[in-house]
């Protein structure tokens, strides 16, 4: 309006693994609290749209078409069990299976039977309540590295999240080996019976890890991994002792609280006590930790409106599930329907779409394309 | 401090339960020097790097006693963590050793660790992303990379700790002949500009011996013999065919580059070119033309054609990444092939059942191993004879005559690498195939046992097999080759005999080639004009 510089644009950068799956279990938290069709579609739509926009390069971000396979496959499953298992005489019977007779000791169990619509859109409900939670925690893999994610763990759970890592980047090396051994195994004659196969298919592999795990172990030692720095004996004990005192008194004290003949004084108490000398354990281990990190994800604006957004979400959702019951557990008699409210819960979630920049990985990938080709 | 150098062994001795592999050694490292470590394959140069680098014991077992200084001090007692930021490592196979996904993070990884400040640690990927030339493959996911690339990320993630020392066990071994001469020319540049003491073991002496300035030389008997170049290599049981050549005729000092040699064979007399073998008439056992592989959608393999005949060996070369394994797949049968026609003797090989596939085209993969799947050896070459339904004793036999006097007890796992190939090699000839595939078998041979691989190839070829083998080794590719084939972005760019294709490439020629230029490709031919000169 005054004719100064146009508005500027964010500069393409990642987002903070933390927001994203703050986001996404805000909108995972808001599809489980509801089995109203209309709503569980907008969520889903909600999480595509964002990957779409703003998914990255990395191989993750690749993942998300398995897992809308998966949240398909869930709803498919959920009302195919309804007609298998389902039969019920109540409701407008659409095709009248005859039951299966089953013996005395599955008394309980129906099989087939006559299928009503009611049943058939309990099942589709619920597996689309299901399907949509699938899709958020896949939306989440494939808009942030789990890689950075584990990275960002404190640094008293470093050697935790360097151990997840380790287990991660073998996982796909793993896959590898065994394509080649298959192949491999195929140009040698052998046994071929069922245990000879499996042998012939299994031995080479696990060999395979094992030296690939010992290398990437003596890798990561000569690298400095697992440094003691200045820490003294005397320290690494009491470390030790406290995380295991902690470890104690909240097994204790969940055991306690979830058995009501336990004692009363074990329960919350003792599991406050745990989860209190947990916090000092991880102080004291995290104080003698000596690493840095290489250029840390910020968390700035755009990474607070993602994860308040996601506990937005899920907020409402909650509320609309609590005031508004007809709305967010539908009958299946009648046709389910949004209120104004419920509506919002569904698209808040596309916001980050819009305001969040655009991932720095998703450019880099353009760009090889074009170098590819050119 | 000069006095006693950057790194010093002390009476080392290491061994396992039994068998001594060190005895006594002492070493010197002095600053700023690239000292090369040589020797027969299992005489214990990887254990020798491990002591510098604390891997050994720690990660191999054994008993270790004596003393390493780092600059006098005592580092005999710390770990690998604890010496990371004084002595880096990089192992055989870089992308085993990865621990991150970028080339950034991976550069970055080292430092972390040690708790090196943000801003000193943002200076120095960037320095080293310049210094070792990967600034442009920062971001790159290292999976992507090519071998030499993964190699110069490898020295790079190590060197952002600015260490005293860089230990290299093999680290052209996998890696084309350019490539390698970047890995090399890459570590040269640290050793003069940085002053970085670097220690190197390598088979290929070839590659590596122009740059080294001293050899350390493992004898087997648990002792060392160090010593400049050309006085080690002099009896060295291990050498490059260019000290073979300077042996041969003599010349004093020996030439350890080109350049010395070519100086040297003014001197020599005249010689008679041998003459080019005429190409005996043999019939096609396997032709292939027009074919395609695809992966996804890059092309690894672009309308090849190919025949392969009975009773000649024919050799695959090109860079890594250029389609070789991608084509012995195919022509196999079990690879996948888009388009294009293979016939072996009347049939398609990838129309056929595995079983019978295996009578048609045998194939031993780039690693060995995923062959083996059983504790013994012989328990193994039963299971060949079960599976090609071949008489008992079939396999055995030919492991015979492949690779004489192997227990039968052992576990394949326990051989030497060149015993294993051939363990693998006569499993996939029980099937009987006329047609036998071979890719980079040379991989982790040291001189005899590429000499060895080189008699079993003849002798394949003698029994009126078609041989079809890739590798990178130049050395080896002139000893066997009755063709060679050179592959680039998945296509051939040149074929025909060893002494057109190969001696016309400034990156494939051997060694004699470059001294005494074409025809001449190996030791062997010149000896038998010398000889044939001393008789007239």
């Amino acid at each position: 309006m005054t004719g100064s510089a146009p508005p500027l644009r964010a500069l393409p950068r990642d987002l903070h693994p933390i927001a994203w799956w703050s986001w996404a279990i805000g909108l995972a938290t808001a599809a489980s609290l509801t089995t109203n069709p209309l709503l569980l579609l907008l969520v889903m739509g909600t999480a595509t749209v964002v990957v779409m926009a703003r998914r990255s390069g990395h191989p993750f971000g690749r993942s998300f078409r398995l897992y809308a396979l998966l949240a398909a496959v869930t709803v498919v499953l959920r009302v195919v069990f309804r007609i298998l298992f389902g039969g019920q005489e109540i409701g407008h019977v659409l095709v009248d299976l005859p039951e299966v007779p089953l013996p005395d000791w599955a008394a309980g169990v129906r099989l087939l039977g006559p299928i009503t619509s009611e049943a058939l859109l309990a099942g589709l409900y619920d597996g689309l309540r299901l399907g949509a939670i699938i899709l958020c925690v896949g939306a989440a893999n494939s808009l942030a590295n789990p890689k950075r994610l584990l990275a960002s763990v404190p640094p008293a759970l470093y050697e935790v999240g360097t151990a997840l890592v380790v287990a991660v980047t073998i996982f796909p090396q793993l896959a590898d080996s065994a394509r080649r051994v298959r192949a491999a195994q195929a140009l040698r004659g052998g046994t071929t019976t069922r245990v000879g196969r499996l042998r012939r298919f299994l031995v080479p592999v696990l060999e395979d890890a094992l030296e690939r795990s010992l290398a990437l172990a003596a890798g990561m030692d000569s690298r400095g991994y697992g440094r003691s720095g200045g820490a003294t004996r005397r320290q690494r004990r009491v470390t030790g002792s406290l995380l295991l005192g902690a470890l104690t008194g909240i097994c204790v004290g969940t055991y306690a609280w979830l058995d009501p003949t336990a004692p009363r004084v074990l329960a919350l108490p003792m599991l406050g006590a745990g989860v209190l000398v947990a916090v000092l354990g991880l102080v004291s281990a995290g104080r003698r930790v000596q690493r840095t990190r290489y250029r840390p994800d910020p968390w700035r604006a755009p990474e607070l409106l993602t994860a308040g957004i996601g506990i937005a979400v899920a907020a409402l959702g909650w509320y609309v599930s609590h005031t508004q019951v007809a709305v967010a557990y539908p009958g299946v008699e009648v046709a389910p329907y949004l209120s104004p409210l419920a509506l919002v819960v569904g698209l808040l979630g596309i916001v980050p779409a819009l305001a969040t920049p655009v991932p720095a990985t998703a450019l880099s990938r353009m760009d090889a394309a074009q170098e590819a080709t050119a | 401090m000069t006095d006693h150098g950057v790194i010093q062994l002390r009476d080392i001795c290491f061994r396992y339960d039994r068998h001594e592999v060190l005895r006594h050694v002492d070493l010197t490292l002095e600053e700023g020097e690239l000292v090369l470590v040589s020797g027969r394959t299992g005489v214990g140069k990887s254990t020798l790097l491990g002591v510098v680098t604390g891997l050994v014991p720690r990660f191999t077992g054994g008993v270790l006693t004596g003393d390493v200084l780092l600059d006098g001090e005592s580092i005999v007692a710390q770990p690998p963590r604890e010496r990371a930021h004084l002595v880096g490592y990089v192992g055989q196979d870089p992308l085993a050793g990865f621990v991150a996904d970028t080339v950034e993070e991976e550069l970055a990884y080292g430092m972390e660790q040690i708790g090196t400040p943000p801003e000193t640690m943002r200076r120095r990927v960037e320095e080293t992303l310049d210094l070792l030339g990967i600034a442009d493959l920062r971001a790159r996911d290292l999976r992507t990379l090519s071998g030499g690339q993964q190699q110069r990320v490898a020295i790079g993630s190590v060197l952002t700790t600015h260490p005293r020392v860089l230990v290299l066990d093999e680290p052209t071994s996998a890696l084309d002949p350019t490539a390698a001469e970047d890995v090399l020319a890459t570590i040269t540049r640290l050793v003069h500009d940085l002053g970085l003491t670097v220690l190197l073991a390598e088979h290929r002496l070839e590659r590596v011996v122009p740059f080294a300035d001293r050899v350390c030389l493992v004898t087997g008997d648990g002792g060392i013999r160090t010593g400049p170049p050309h006085e080690v290599l002099a009896d060295s049981p291990v050498v490059p065919p260019l000290v073979e050549l300077g042996r041969l005729a003599g010349w004093e000092p020996l030439p350890l580059t080109v350049r010395d040699a070519r100086r040297h064979a003014r001197s020599l007399p005249v010689l008679t070119a041998p003459e080019p073998a005429p190409a005996p008439e043999s019939e096609p056992l396997l032709t292939a033309s027009g074919v395609t592989v695809v992966h996804g959608s890059t092309v690894a393999v672009r309308e090849v054609a190919l025949t392969l005949c009975a009773g000649r060996v024919t050799v695959l070369m090109g860079r890594n990444g250029s389609g070789k394994s991608s084509l012995i797949w195919a022509l196999q049968g079990s690879g996948k092939r888009r388009s294009g026609t293979i016939d072996v003797a009347g049939d398609d090989p990838a129309t056929l059942a595995p079983a019978q596939r295996r009578t048609h085209v045998g194939l031993v993969p780039q690693t060995a191993a995923d062959l083996l799947y059983l504790e013994t050896v012989a328990d193994e070459c039963a299971a060949a004879d079960d599976g090609a339904h071949a008489a008992s004793g079939t396999c055995r036999e030919l492991l015979d005559r492949l690779a004489p006097g192997i227990d039968e007890a052992t576990h394949p796992r326990d051989l030497s690498e060149g015993q294993r190939l051939a363990l693998a090699l006569s499993i996939v000839l029980t099937a009987r195939p006329p047609v036998v595939l071979l890719d980079e078998p040379t991989r982790g041979l040291d001189y005899a046992g590429k000499a060895e691989l080189a008699r079993i190839v003849a002798d394949l070829a003698a029994d009126g097999r078609a041989v079809l083998l890739a590798t990178h080794d130049v050395e080896f590719a002139a000893h066997v080759a009755d063709e060679v084939v050179v592959m680039a972005e998945g296509e051939v760019v040149s074929s025909g005999p060893p002494r057109q294709v190969l001696a016309e490439s400034p990156s494939f020629a051997p060694q004699v080639t470059k001294v005494l230029g074409p025809p001449w490709l190996v030791v062997e031919e010149v000896a038998a004009a010398l000889a044939r000169e001393g008789r007239r």
